[in-house]
């Protein structure tokens, strides 16, 4: 009896068939660029279309050799890795061309100067949008102060309370995420904006926090039914009250949850431009007082920029375009480094 | 509202018990405190429980046997005020702590459930807290203050028998213990707000046979200073752990207390035939 014994791995393909596989998709791949050089398919759209043809006319006349279930397991395999490459193209495509459009004008002036005395149709060494930053996160976060709290207050009053409106509350709440943004704006304008006689980025946040509240109430509600109940009878056998067993044990528990909860509020609205049309405006300055009158953000100044037209202004709006992306997933970053911290 | 007859035997079996605890005077005066007094329970129409009259010896352990769905497990949560968390669940009858009906009005749910803790089927320690603040949890859900809390730690992880093992990782997540450990870290918690009863709902039904012997030794031990009521469906478990033994029974209506008295002669020499066939495990 051999007491050797080596590892192995029954359930994987043979590698010589891995690399057979391999070998087959680069060989279309090629016949592919051949076709595109010498047919009216052009670009790379055609040439994912020609690919697709032919591997897919390759699967369904491969040679006898396989069993019925495994051309159907390699049918099943093409189309699912098509449709997904159909769901991830258009993605993808954006990020490429907001980066290779956007990094022609990011320069170091873009984060940290202003437009006070550039015009827009300036050399790219000149003016930024630092203003425009700073307007979006003063607005992102007031907003966010305003709508986290509220929005966590009222996914425990449903899951939580349980008090006699729960499903009320969650049916308004449910509405209010089909508003559409102009209209969170224009209710801000009539009420706020008119009330204090001038446009402010405090306007704006307020704009956007209606937006963004039915995201945090609803991914809180979500998050704050994942606690066990076992939990909550933990708190309450220890002799705890309500409130205090809410704040001690249910909250601490899905903390990262609510972060994530704030966080898709924020993706949410970041990127609004419809509801700062009436309520903040826009600026070429810097302003940091929320209560001081207009205020820039980046929306819209990609939306500004957009509108003058000429070569400069628009390669302005794509380098805006990035920073947003920038300052997304920056944001995202780090509340995951926050969430993921008390981990141990 | 029905089963008046019933009622009417437990009030027997109630007589039984105290029988029992009169013969012995020693018994009589240690009398924890608490016992129920025709004890019904209900989940909307459904009458899960009725007529329970039951005194607990104090400093011992008492087991609640009986086949699935008699009650027990409902019983218990009566016993401390976890069974109004349940949507539509009723009582009726009364719980005694030291004289004091604990569903009398203007009684504080909250200050009963600290005297008379509970532990669950499931280890349930609170995943976003360490060891160190999962065992003082109680204080700060309860408003507590206490001088040395370094020493309340390590007296309720001793006592609770985990303390050599985690004694190092105490900042470690109470997530990163094993089944059985999990178990002893909510003994623990529950011990840190000083009980005078401690509830268990079948607490090494999850648990491996190592861990459930520890977790016997861990419970005989506690009941050298306080009084514990454990649920158990292990017959072995429960002539190992428990001095006292109360029997449920359901005939397919609510669930009732069969009898209750020693454990020794409760698996010996019962009064109640069902009792002696349901120990042997000819039914159940």
């Amino acid at each position: 009896m051999s007491m050797q014994a080596t590892p192995s791995r029954p359930w994987e393909k043979e590698k010589i068939v891995r690399r057979n596989s391999g070998l087959t998709l680069l060989l279309g791949a090629l016949i592919a660029y051949v076709i595109v050089l010498f047919t009216g398919f052009a670009g790379p759209d055609g040439w994912a279309v020609v690919l697709f043809a032919l591997a897919a006319t390759f699967t369904f006349f491969r040679n006898r050799r396989l069993s019925v279930k495994e051309r159907k397991d390699s049918r099943a395999r093409l189309l699912i890795a098509a449709a997904s490459v159909i769901a991830f193209a258009p993605w993808i495509s954006i990020f490429i061309s907001v980066l290779f459009k956007g990094v022609k004008g990011l320069r170091p002036n873009f984060v940290v100067s202003d437009m006070r005395t550039t015009t827009p149709d300036d050399f790219l060494n000149m003016g930024g949008a630092a203003h425009a930053i700073v307007g979006s996160l003063l607005m992102v976060l007031i907003a966010t102060v305003i709508t986290l709290p509220l929005g966590i207050l009222s996914g425990l009053y449903i899951t939580e309370v349980r008090g006699r409106f729960s499903g009320v509350v969650r049916v308004v709440i449910q509405s209010m995420s089909g508003v559409p943004s102009i209209v969170a704006g224009l209710f801000i304008y009539t009420t706020f904006v008119d009330a204090t006689g001038t446009f402010s980025a405090l306007a704006g946040a307020l704009a956007l926090g209606i937006l963004m509240l039915p995201t945090v109430a609803r991914t809180s509600e979500e998050v704050l039914k994942l606690v066990p109940d076992d939990l909550r009878s933990a708190g309450y056998a220890l002799g705890a009250r309500q409130w205090r067993s809410t704040l001690i044990v249910v909250l601490p528990t899905v903390r990262s949850g609510l972060i994530t909860a704030g966080l898709l509020g924020v993706a949410r609205v970041i990127g609004e431009t419809a509801p700062l049309l009436a309520t903040a405006l826009s600026n070429t300055s810097f302003v940091f007082n929320p209560v001081s009158g207009p205020i820039g953000s980046l929306p819209m100044y990609i939306f500004g920029m957009l509108q003058i037209g000429t070569e400069n202004s628009i390669n302005r709006a794509w380098t805006g375009a990035l920073i947003l992306l920038i300052v997304v997933f920056g944001l995202f970053s780090l509340a995951r480094y926050v969430a993921g911290k008390d981990k141990r | 509202m029905e089963n008046v007859d019933i009622s009417e035997r437990s009030e027997l079996k109630g007589t039984q018990m105290n029988e029992t605890t009169s013969n012995t005077a020693v018994l009589e005066t240690e009398f924890a405190g608490l016992e129920t007094r025709d004890a019904h329970a209900w989940f909307g129409n459904h009458h899960a429980l009725a007529g329970v009259s039951l005194q607990f010896p104090a400093r011992s352990v008492t087991g609640l046997i009986g086949p699935s769905g008699c009650g027990k497990s409902t019983y218990l949560r009566l016993l401390n005020r976890m069974h109004e968390f349940i949507p539509n669940a009723a009582m009726a009858g009364e719980v005694r702590l030291h004289g004091q009906d604990i569903y009398a009005p203007g009684v504080d749910p909250a200050a009963m459930r600290l005297k008379i803790g509970m532990v669950f089927q499931k280890p349930n320690p609170f995943p976003a807290m360490t060891i160190r603040e999962n065992v003082l949890s109680g204080l700060r859900l309860a408003h507590i203050k206490v001088d040395d809390e370094e020493s309340l730690l390590e007296k309720c992880l001793t006592r609770a028998g985990l303390w050599k093992e985690v004694k190092d990782r105490l900042n470690a997540s109470g997530g990163s213990l094993s089944g059985g450990q999990q178990q002893r870290l909510c003994i623990a918690r529950s011990l840190a707000v000083e009980p005078e009863v401690l509830l268990m709902d079948e607490p090494c039904s999850a648990l491996d046979p190592g861990s459930t012997l520890r977790i016997e030794e861990t419970i005989k031990e506690l009941a050298e200073k306080i009084t514990v009521v454990i649920v158990t469906h292990n017959m072995q478990q429960a002539s190992r752990v428990s001095d006292y033994c109360a029997f449920f029974l359901t005939d397919g209506g609510p669930g009732y207390l069969v009898e209750a008295d020693q454990t020794r002669k409760m698996f010996t020499t019962p009064n109640d035939s069902r009792t002696a066939d349901y120990v042997q495990g000819k039914f159940g």
